[in-house]
């Protein structure tokens, strides 16, 4: 953990919701639908997490093979609005396009997620981390369209404002790679994320998006004053999915409980929490 | 020259055939998806399901259809 103390303006109250843009939750977790071994735990899970928000992702029909379990058969679509992303595009048009297909979907579906989108413009495959350029791009495209942009991106605070100024509705810093586990890398340029985007703004919502691998690191994102976190593989990947999904509902608020109610600061040497006036014992030193 | 009866086309990187004049509503329903949520781009430009009977599908074109799956 950092040394650094966290300087962001607190809001009024622990019950305040996450308000993103035309939208308004109280649950500030946002989960991921991929990669559960199978319907049921993904719908038991995001149900533990009490979870109102989960991604999707938009992918061709399997047309030519025989057709595997279908996610909308799991997923109950009056519970959740849905965000759809862009997972998988590596340019900004590309991003433009799927985010356009998923916006059609959730109008079909008449479900409230449509006209928003999780914005991913990859720059590698291995790494998955974004192309901030393409970001920036594909967000102007998207806000021009109509979009409220979710966008992810680095922890790179220079970039978090940039996409900022170019219309998302919310930045979306990653803690570390995509499905890493490695949670929050750098708690450093959270922070400096956090004040960048929330300068003069402090209800713009900043959601630490990617890398978690506990519960541990939901908290440490909510107590840096993140307004949320979104993840996916923490829970799919996890030996029991579906308590490791309640346990990051309660590290959720526990973290922004934590947050909202101020931290000590760290100090090199110990405080006792006993009074010294009146001990019975020798004391060393005195 | 009389016109083939089939016109080729890409379907999800497949090549696939249909009847010339199918409406990219007919060829959701010949691929079974008709009833189902299922968008659909024909040449990457994105035509909303109430377009979808009126837009004739040529010979060559690219189309794709999509549906939502588990994502993060």
């Amino acid at each position: 953990m950092s040394g650094v103390e966290v300087k962001v303006a607190p809001p009024m109250s622990a019950a305040a919701p996450l308000v993103i843009g035309s939208r308004s939750f109280t649950n500030r977790l946002i989960v991921g639908t991929g990669k559960y071994r199978d319907g049921p735990t993904m719908a038991a899970a995001l149900e533990a997490a009490a979870a109102q928000v989960v991604t999707v992702a938009v992918r061709r029909e399997r047309l030519f093979n025989e057709r595997g379990e279908s996610l909308l058969s799991s997923l109950d679509l009056r519970r959740y609005t849905v965000l759809p992303n862009t997972a998988g595009c590596f340019t900004p048009g590309d991003a433009v396009r799927v985010a356009e297909l998923g916006r059609e979907l959730l109008d079909q579906l008449g479900n409230p997620g449509a006209n928003w989108v999780k914005l991913e413009v990859l720059g590698d495959k291995k790494t998955l981390l974004p192309d901030p350029v393409g970001t920036i791009e594909a967000t102007r495209t998207l806000v021009a369209g109509g979009f409220e942009v979710l966008a992810y991106t680095s922890d790179d605070p220079i970039c978090a404002a940039r996409i900022k100024d170019a219309g998302a509705t919310a930045v979306m810093p990653a803690g570390s790679p995509i499905g890493s586990g490695q949670g929050v890398l750098n708690p450093n340029n959270v922070v400096l994320c956090l004040e960048a985007l929330k300068l003069g703004d402090p209800h713009y919502p900043v959601i630490v998006d990617a890398g978690v691998g506990a519960a541990s690191d939901v908290a440490a994102a909510m107590e840096l004053g993140a307004d949320g976190v979104l993840l996916n593989t923490a829970v799919a990947h996890a030996r029991d999915p579906v308590l490791m999904a309640s346990a990051m509902r309660h590290a959720c608020i526990a973290g922004r409980e934590s947050y909202l109610a101020g931290r000590i600061p760290r100090r090199l040497h110990a405080s006792a929490s006993s009074p010294w006036e009146g001990v019975v014992s020798y004391v060393p030193g005195e | 020259m009389r016109r083939l009866p089939l016109m080729r086309l890409i379907v999800n990187g497949t090549e696939t055939v249909a009847p010339d004049g199918t409406s990219v509503a007919g060829l959701v329903e010949q691929m079974g998806l008709a009833g189902t949520a299922c968008a659909a781009e024909v040449n990457r430009e994105l035509v909303p399901r109430r377009e979808q009977g009126g837009r004739l599908l040529r010979e060559g074109d690219t189309v794709e259809l999509v549906t939502l799956v588990g994502g993060g």
